[in-house]
C-alpha cells in the first residue's frame, strides 16, 4: 500500500513540475491557464490520492479523498473566471491562434 | 424539500471531513449545515428525486471511469506539448453545440471540459459552449464538438436528465 502511495505522490509532483515549466514557456495568459488546471487534475489529485493510500482509510486519508471534489469544483469556477475576465477585459489572443470564436459574440 | 436534501448532503460532507463522532462536533456541523442551507438553498438543484434513482449513481460511477481515462491520455498529450522544444500549439477559441437542457448538466459538461488538459471553458451562451483548445486538430465544427465534449454528454445526459 505504501509504495502505491509512493508512486502516486511521485507522479503529482512530476506532472506538476510540467504544469509549472508549462506556466513559464507558453505564450499567452490562456495557455498558461491551461497549464495551470492542468497542473490540478492528474498533479494534485495524485498527490491526495496518494495520501489516501498512505494513510488509509482514516483521518487524513478521508479528509484527502472528501477534498478532491472541493479542489475539482474551485479549480474549474476559478479557470473559468479568470479566462472569461481576461477575455472580457481586452487581453488578445497569442499571435500563435488560429481561431476566435468568441469575438463575434462579445462584439454584439 | 430541496433545502432538506442540501441539509442532508452538507452535514454527511461536514462530518467526514472532520472524521469525528463527537457531541459539540455534531452540533457545530449542524449549524454550519444550516447556514449553508438558509444561504445557498435557492441555488440547489430542483428535481430532489433524482437522487433516489440507483441508475444515475451507476452511471456516475461509468462516467468517473471514462473522465479519469481521458483525463490521462490528455495531460500525457499537453505535456508533451510543453516539453517539446518547438511547441507544437494551435491555440484558439471554437463554438460546441450541446444538447443537454438543465443547468446542472450544463455546469457539470462545463467543468469536465475545463478540467480535461488542453480546455478551457470561456463561456455558455444558450446551447452553446465556447471553448479555449489548445490545438485546434480539424477546421470542421462537427468533428471538433465530438472530439471535445462527445465523449461526455452521453453519460452526463443519463446522469442529470
Amino acid at each position: 500500500m505504501e509504495i502505491i502511495g509512493f508512486i502516486l505522490i511521485c507522479v503529482g509532483i512530476l506532472f506538476n513540475l510540467f504544469g509549472c515549466i508549462g506556466l513559464i514557456r507558453l505564450p499567452d495568459v490562456y495557455n498558461r491557464l491551461q497549464s495551470a488546471t492542468k497542473c490540478v487534475t492528474l498533479g494534485t489529485c495524485s498527490i491526495l490520492l496518494g495520501v489516501l493510500f498512505f494513510c488509509g482509510f482514516a483521518g487524513a486519508g478521508v479528509r484527502a479523498l472528501i477534498a478532491l471534489p472541493l479542489l475539482f469544483l474551485s479549480a474549474t469556477v476559478a479557470a473559468h473566471a479568470l479566462v472569461k475576465g481576461a477575455y472580457i477585459f481586452g487581453i488578445k489572443l497569442g499571435d500563435k491562434s488560429v481561431k476566435d470564436d468568441y469575438k463575434d459574440v462579445i462584439k454584439s | 424539500m430541496k433545502y432538506i436534501a442540501l441539509f442532508i448532503i452538507s452535514l454527511i460532507f461536514w462530518l467526514l471531513l472532520t472524521f469525528s463522532l463527537t457531541t459539540s462536533n455534531i452540533i457545530v456541523g449542524i449549524v454550519a449545515a444550516l447556514a449553508t442551507t438558509i444561504l445557498f438553498g435557492k441555488f440547489f438543484v430542483t428535481s430532489i428525486y433524482k437522487f433516489l434513482q440507483p441508475q444515475r449513481y451507476f452511471w456516475f460511477i461509468v462516467y468517473l471511469i471514462i473522465f479519469i481515462w481521458e483525463c490521462l491520455k490528455a495531460n500525457i498529450e499537453v505535456a508533451y506539448r510543453v516539453l517539446h522544444p518547438a511547441m507544437p500549439i494551435k491555440p484558439g477559441i471554437v463554438k460546441i453545440k450541446t444538447d443537454l437542457k438543465t443547468d446542472i448538466a450544463k455546469t457539470t459538461l462545463a467543468n469536465s471540459i475545463t478540467m480535461t488538459p488542453g480546455t478551457i471553458t470561456v463561456d455558455i451562451i444558450d446551447d452553446y459552449i465556447y471553448v479555449h483548445w489548445i490545438y485546434i486538430s480539424t477546421d470542421d465544427p462537427e468533428e471538433y464538438s465530438d472530439k471535445v465534449s462527445g465523449r461526455f454528454e452521453k453519460y452526463i445526459k443519463k446522469i442529470f436528465e
